[in-house]
């Protein structure tokens, strides 16, 4: 089964690239901005072979993770202190309810003033569009923590921090690792946007750039490199998951009793 | 050992008044085996509870050796009806009985030992290192119980623990039950809705009235320690006490009637 499933996929992959370059070449499409998938393949070899590349990939990758740690961290220690403290969380629930929906990008001409073109622009958008995903998703989580476990937790004398680290903590862990995930992708997105309209270095800068002096595959290339970045990161978050979850019954699957 | 006295309890949410227990009074004597049984919906529960120190009584007080409960005591161990949702499924069955003995501030090698000693007495020695959702619902209640064991407590409090597994597994707990008891001088307060389970298991039954709760009688089990599922059910003096227990439960519905049994043979063989 998963055999096929995979054989159907590479199958799909194949024609897929075979209309790409199918197309442009029976003229369907302007060939200009529409090169077949064979001369974009070249020109991802040769960014493969330029050092500039590499470069710009590396600080897209620094502004990705740095801004996910942060609000990843942020997200957590907020969404558990929140939860624990419900005054807190009553007092701040419309102030997120507003906060939440800005779009990230509205905060571009903040950052920029800021900032100017340094990582901590990128940074800025980065860690506001992401620390939310993860926030909600904590608050979420700590609601689930069934009350037969929170009175056994009591009932055997742990105390609140015992409570947060062994039970607490283990509820959310799906909802934050849900939570992870979506802001892994959302983080990704942030950071070449940023680097894109502000022109901090990295992939989306060097995106501008060739698409500003008409090096059209190789902007092409370019994409490809960003959406292989978005499927690397989502595949990986998916097996952090499956491995920090494999007591949950989401991931243990059917268990013969 | 345990001390519940003028005990009430009055949940209060916005603006209804429920009265769960209205005036509870009674006393469990170290190493005896107590079981509480009274109509579904008579505060059996909420009275555990407040027993174990989960709840703050609006009235009364229980004392536990003399010292009065004020939150979850050390020398008290619970377990739940729920045993699925009570084991935690994030941690194998080995680190579930363990975590307990670990926030008692028990070294590692003494809590190996205590770990691997109750887990061998439920019949579960090798089972540490499986999750308990990997458990049959009976297994789990087992776990829940070593886990209860491994505390040490004066006091093992069991709500309805039998009430979600089947039959068979049913009859093979209370026996574990009863062995444990014996074999480690605990004190043990057992609450339940079945009567059988009650008079088999007990040393004294506790018959609750409905809700709101008091003491509708106390009964003293004189059936011999050696107890066993084929001989003591079928024993005519078991057939007696349930039939008695069985009246009192069906009198406590009725409300008034409590009455006039209790005027009966009720009271005089109360402990």
């Amino acid at each position: 089964m998963k055999g096929a499933n995979a054989a159907l996929g590479a199958a799909g992959l194949a024609a897929f690239l075979a209309l790409g370059e199918a197309v442009p070449r029976l003229g369907l499409v302007k060939e200009e901005y529409f090169p077949p998938a064979g001369r974009i393949a070249g020109a991802l070899g040769d960014e493969l072979a330029d050092s500039a590349f590499w470069t710009a990939l590396g600080s897209t990758l620094t502004g990705w993770a740095l801004g996910l740690a942060l609000a990843v961290s942020a997200g957590i220690v907020a969404g558990v202190v929140l939860s624990v403290v419900p005054r807190l969380r009553r007092a701040t629930a419309s102030t997120i309810e507003f906060l939440r929906p800005i779009p990230s990008v509205a905060l571009i001409p903040l950052a920029v003033l800021l900032y100017g073109t340094e990582l901590r622009s990128v940074l800025l958008l980065v860690v506001y569009a992401s620390f939310w995903q993860v926030l909600i998703q904590v608050l979420y989580g700590v609601q689930d923590v069934d009350p037969v476990a929170e009175e056994t937790a009591r009932s055997y004398g742990l105390g609140t921090w015992a409570r947060i680290r062994y039970v607490l903590w283990p509820t959310a862990l799906p909802y934050v690792m849900t939570g992870v995930r979506l802001a892994a992708a959302v983080a990704l997105i942030l950071a070449v946007t940023a680097e894109l309209v502000i022109g901090a270095p990295g992939l989306g800068a060097r995106i501008a750039v060739t698409q500003a002096s008409q090096a059209v595959p190789e902007m092409y290339a370019l994409i490809v490199v960003a959406g292989l970045l978005g499927l690397l990161i989502d595949v990986g978050a998916r097996s952090v998951e499956r491995r920090a979850l494999a007591w949950h019954q989401s991931v243990r699957g059917e268990v013969a009793v | 050992m345990l001390d519940v006295r003028g005990l009430k309890k009055v949940y209060e949410s916005s603006g209804r008044r429920i009265e769960a227990v209205r005036d509870l009074t009674f006393t469990v004597e170290a190493g005896e085996l107590v079981c509480l049984v009274g109509p579904s919906g008579c505060g059996k529960t909420t009275l555990l509870k407040c027993v174990g120190g989960l709840l703050a009584p609006t009235a009364g007080q229980v004392a536990l050796a003399g010292r009065t409960v004020a939150g979850p005591p050390p020398g008290m161990a619970f377990v739940f009806q729920e045993y699925g949702r009570s084991l935690f499924p994030w941690m194998r069955v080995g680190r579930n009985v363990e975590l307990p003995l670990k926030q008692k501030g028990l070294g590692k090698d003494r809590r190996r030992e205590l770990v691997a000693d109750a887990l061998e007495s439920v019949g579960l020695a090798d089972a540490a290192g499986a999750y308990p959702w990997q458990l049959s619902g009976g297994m789990q209640q087992r776990v829940a119980i070593a886990r209860a064991l491994a505390y040490e407590p004066e006091v093992l409090l069991m709500d309805e623990p039998f009430a979600a597994v089947d039959a068979q597994t049913r009859a093979d707990l209370e026996d574990l039950v009863r062995r444990l008891w014996r074999e480690r001088g605990i004190t043990v307060l057992f609450v339940t809705h079945d009567i059988d389970e009650a008079v088999y298991l007990g040393e004294r039954v506790i018959v609750l009235s409905a809700s709101p709760t008091v003491v509708q009688e106390q009964l003293k089990v004189d059936l011999p320690a050696e107890r066993d599922q084929l001989h003591t059910r079928v024993a005519p003096r078991f057939a007696e006490l349930r039939t008695h227990v069985y009246a009192q439960i069906q009198a406590a519905k009725r409300g008034t009637a409590a009455m006039v049994d209790r005027a009966g043979e009720g009271t005089s063989k109360g402990a």
